[in-house]
């Protein structure tokens, strides 16, 4: 599995969070996302490119424009990134509380 | 003119990271920071009076230090423990103002030859949080002009040792 | 199934909280962390174990550790130093995994009683870079992968 781009470094960015947020409940054209932020035009297109690189965004065609729209799939990989984590951490913690419980202290 | 000492503090994050080259060989750099007597002379708060209580300069050693202003009175004392300890080369400690509300720094310091008789300093310090970082920036005593004046002062005591 | 621990990693940073609740007492809670014993038999699993080659449970004592395998091979070492040690409270040290590419971290464990027989344990771990950190986050998500690839690989093989 070869990603074109980081996703954690792709949401690393606020802007880029903030784009994710906009259009997790509709689709937008690029025109649209950008007259939400203060930042120049250009500044957006790269975000948009970032996150559609990485597959986060999706890209609708509609007449003669495109539409983004947040990818779910995406973002559910994401949140699996730290499962294996806390259920190693989980199962150290299990061992730990059942050894503590059949601790009995050396006289 | 500007500080001969750099600062880089990017916004949001927890670390700070202190760049400065000085007029001196690498192995009196890492001397004015292992050296409890000239410690006091030069990394200490302006207008007080540094005291080495402790200071094991070596790998899972611990220092501790106090100043005193003029009248005699503690203003602080910091302590920690060294983590790591390679002479002319690298320190990593944690550091601490005791009883001050702004938790534990881990200290990282990398001494570099430059050439003969010029060196560089590289500091990585890093907060708990990004709050005390920012909120240490702040107060005189974490401030950019502090640091780099004492730079200034280290580089001159050791000048004189060349 | 709910898993009892709760990690908080914010993107973008580098430090991240575990937080726990155990049906111990805080005191059983802290010895499990301070007793080498203990520590020893936490740390070594089926296929490794644990030895404490050093560990000065007090403020400003350093530990060591080195895990083997069945072979004697040693698969993992760690040391570092105490900060601050208060018992049943509070514990602030430093971690360095050796020959590892993860730098030192700072940890600090704080121990809570929540009740007579139940208390909590609060990590917070503060690495040298985000980078670090999601190394380290991603890492049993990439032994997972790999297990679950080998699997995969075995179960083909059998089909052919």
């Amino acid at each position: 599995m070869n990603l074109r781009r980081d996703v954690f470094q792709a949401i690393a960015d606020p802007t880029r969070r903030a784009i994710l947020m906009l259009v997790a409940t509709q689709t937008m054209t690029a025109g649209a996302i950008a007259s939400n932020f203060d930042t120049a035009r250009p500044t957006v297109s790269k975000h948009l490119q970032i996150l559609t690189e990485c597959q986060l965004l999706k890209q609708e065609q509609n007449g003669r424009e495109i539409y983004y729209n947040l990818n779910p799939n995406k973002m559910k990989e994401i949140a699996n990134f730290i499962d294996p984590f806390r259920k190693m951490w989980d199962d150290r913690f299990n061992k730990l509380e059942d050894i503590m419980k059949k601790y009995k202290p050396k006289k | 003119m500007g500080l001969k000492t750099k600062f880089n503090a990017e916004e949001g994050k927890q670390d700070i990271t202190i760049t400065r080259e000085f007029d001196l060989p690498v192995e009196l750099v890492f001397k004015a920071h292992v050296d409890p007597e000239i410690i006091v002379q030069w990394k200490v708060q302006p207008n007080t009076t540094a005291k080495i209580l402790k200071f094991g300069g070596k790998k899972h050693g611990s220092y501790q230090m106090q100043s005193t202003d003029s009248q005699g009175k503690i203003v602080s004392t910091v302590s920690g423990v060294i983590h790591e300890f390679i002479p002319n080369r690298k320190i990593i400690r944690t550091f601490e103002i005791e009883n001050a509300p702004i938790g534990v720094m881990l200290e990282f310091y990398d001494f570099e030859p430059l050439t003969d008789d010029t060196s560089k300093l590289t500091m990585h310090v890093i907060y708990e949080s990004g709050a005390i970082r920012d909120q240490l920036m702040k107060s005189p005593g974490g401030s950019g002009y502090t640091m780099g004046a004492a730079h200034d002062r280290m580089e001159e005591i050791m000048s004189k040792l060349k | 199934m709910e898993l009892k621990t709760k990690i908080n990693a914010e993107n973008g940073k580098q430090d991240l909280t575990i937080t726990r609740e155990f049906d111990l007492p805080v005191e059983l809670l802290f010895k499990a962390y301070t007793e080498p014993e203990i520590i020893e038999q936490v740390m070594t699993n089926p296929y490794t174990t644990a030895k404490l080659l050093k560990y000065e449970g007090k403020k400003h004592g350093s530990y060591q550790t080195q895990s083997t395998d069945a072979n004697g091979k040693i698969v993992f070492k760690s040391n570092g130093v105490f900060h601050e040690f208060t018992p049943n409270k509070k514990i602030i040290r430093t971690f360095e995994m050796e020959n590892a590419p993860f730098g030192v971290q700072l940890e600090v464990y704080e121990f809570e009683s929540v009740s007579d027989g139940t208390s909590r344990l609060k990590m917070h771990v503060i690495y040298e870079s985000n980078a670090q950190r999601d190394q380290l986050l991603k890492m049993p998500f990439a032994q997972g992968l790999s297990m679950a690839h080998d699997r995969l690989q075995e179960i083909m093989s059998k089909l052919k």
